[in-house]
């Protein structure tokens, strides 16, 4: 007998004669089968990576540019401020204060409902407000590297007559960037997770269909079983990317 | 060749250094001497502004370089460093450590800078290391590695921070011996140091720093054997 047979025989029958086994099934056949409802998660899938790519993108190029502003007001040499780097500066800190003292779904809301909220592109206003929120984050994960560096690897770099941004390109950041990757790689799953909170300003993702499923089916368990292991599928393969990445970047340490 | 008037020196409100002149001639070997603390690192990292003098005038080659205005990256190409953690860059094989900077200032080619690397490298004996990476090295390897990569831009001269202190006993002499070939050489060299020996050996000249001064700087034979002030006779006696 073919699943489909399957659930029409067993679907006929009053819910509470039903095994265990049997109620099971016929509520995963209405929570992925019925109607090619499964295509829906993937359409949700398919927004939530294309969020989370461009949330990833602006979130690294906000961080980088924050991260780059804060360091070289930091490493300024004294009698040598300048006031438009302070300026820019002060703006970074209050940005970077403002989004991680605030909870992401209050920005999400005030993004969705305020700013926009005439948008109908609520979907790319939400990857909008998660690029922003993610930005402050890692301008602080790149920062911390960039100053946990020895300072010597600094010092040399200067020493031998090269300028402050050649030091950077070819000495600091590629250090930098090595030591940050585990932390830049839990941010990055920690944003890849976040796109799942998208739906409360209806940008459609794949809560947005499980819930929309839910509507029709009064049965929640296994369309959120069934997001849950997208989400757990997405976060194993971005880990294992990350570690290969990591490996690879591990050359120069061996002995 | 380098002249260092009125040069004083403070973190907040400790100063470091007070007030001091010197003047380091071409071809010297001058030794600084003194306890920790004694400003003479702040010295030697002001000569090339890794440290910013707070008041005083350093000049090098007739250049003021702590004239804001004065391109301290170009004056920088002339003056060689070595560190006492020898600060090699552990992302790049040692070909590339030494290469970098000649190549990046447009002082050579690619193929000028590997030369010279090579060439280098098998005047301190470590030719087929080229291609390691610094965390393949001992501590002794690396340091003569950093004093390869400060001469791979032919500097006039090189600044030494306590280059044997980070070593084992076993490496010392090792780093000591390349040192010692570069001074034959006729390199102008400020070594700050606690080895006694080189200072003895090697130096033309010997200053003694404590508490921010330069409290006595006499010819290493002289200044062993006859120290005159009561401080240097104090640190003496207990060192050697």
């Amino acid at each position: 007998m073919g699943i489909d047979q399957l659930y029409e025989a067993w679907s006929a029958i009053p819910a509470g004669d039903l095994t265990f086994w049997q109620d099971a099934y016929v509520k995963f056949y209405n929570a992925w089968f019925y109607q090619d409802r499964w295509m829906t998660y993937f359409k949700g899938l398919g927004t939530t990576i294309q969020v989370t790519v461009i949330a990833l993108i602006l979130g690294v190029v906000l961080g980088l540019l924050v991260a780059t502003v804060c360091t070289a007001h930091d490493q300024q040499r004294r009698g040598h401020r300048n006031p438009l780097l302070g300026l820019a500066n002060l703006i970074c800190r209050i940005y970077v204060t403002v989004i991680r003292g605030t909870p992401m779904m209050v920005q999400l809301m005030i993004m969705g409902y305020v700013v926009f909220a005439s948008s109908r592109e609520k979907t790319m206003v939400a990857a909008l407000a998660l690029g922003i929120n993610s930005g402050a984050y890692v301008a602080e994960i790149i920062r911390g590297g960039l100053m946990n560096l020895d300072p010597g690897q600094m010092e040399a770099g200067r020493s031998l007559g090269l300028g402050y941004v050649d030091t950077m390109r070819f000495i600091v950041i590629p250090q930098a960037f090595k030591a940050i990757l585990p932390a830049l790689g839990n941010e990055f799953i920690v944003l890849l997770k976040d796109t799942s909170l998208i739906s409360v300003v209806a940008g459609k993702e794949i809560v947005y269909f499980a819930q929309a499923i839910i509507t029709k089916t009064y049965e929640p368990m296994y369309p959120y079983l069934i997001t849950a292991a997208m989400y757990l599928v997405l976060v194993l393969i971005f880990s294992w990317l990350q570690g290969k990445l990591e490996r690879r970047l591990r050359q120069s340490d061996r002995r | 060749m380098i002249d260092v008037k009125n040069l004083s020196k403070s973190f907040g409100n400790h100063l470091v250094l007070d007030n001091l002149n010197q003047h380091i001639y071409p071809g010297e070997k001058v030794v600084v001497l003194g306890p920790s603390g004694s400003g003479k690192s702040t010295f030697l990292r002001c000569l090339n502004l890794l440290e910013t003098p707070t008041s005083g005038i350093i000049t090098f080659d007739g250049t003021d370089i702590t004239d804001p205005k004065c391109d301290i990256d170009q004056v920088r190409q002339h003056m060689g460093m070595v560190f006492q953690h020898f600060n090699l860059f552990p992302n790049m094989t040692i070909r590339k450590n030494i290469t970098l900077a000649p190549v990046r200032t447009k002082r050579m080619s690619q193929q000028e800078a590997d030369d010279t690397a090579t060439q280098l490298l098998r005047r301190v004996g470590l030719e087929e290391k080229a291609d390691a990476y610094p965390a393949q090295l001992s501590g002794g390897q690396k340091q003569r590695i950093a004093i390869v990569r400060a001469l791979a831009m032919r500097p006039k001269v090189m600044l030494f921070d306590e280059p044997t202190s980070a070593l084992d006993p076993e490496m010392v002499g090792e780093v000591l011996d390349v040192m010692k070939q570069l001074a034959d050489d006729g390199m102008t060299m400020v070594v700050v140091t606690h080895e006694m020996g080189f200072a003895r050996e090697v130096g033309s000249r010997v200053l003694f720093m404590d508490g921010g001064h330069i409290l006595e700087e006499n010819k290493p034979q002289e200044f062993f054997a006859n120290p005159k002030h009561p401080r240097t006779i104090e640190f003496l006696s207990k060192v050697l």
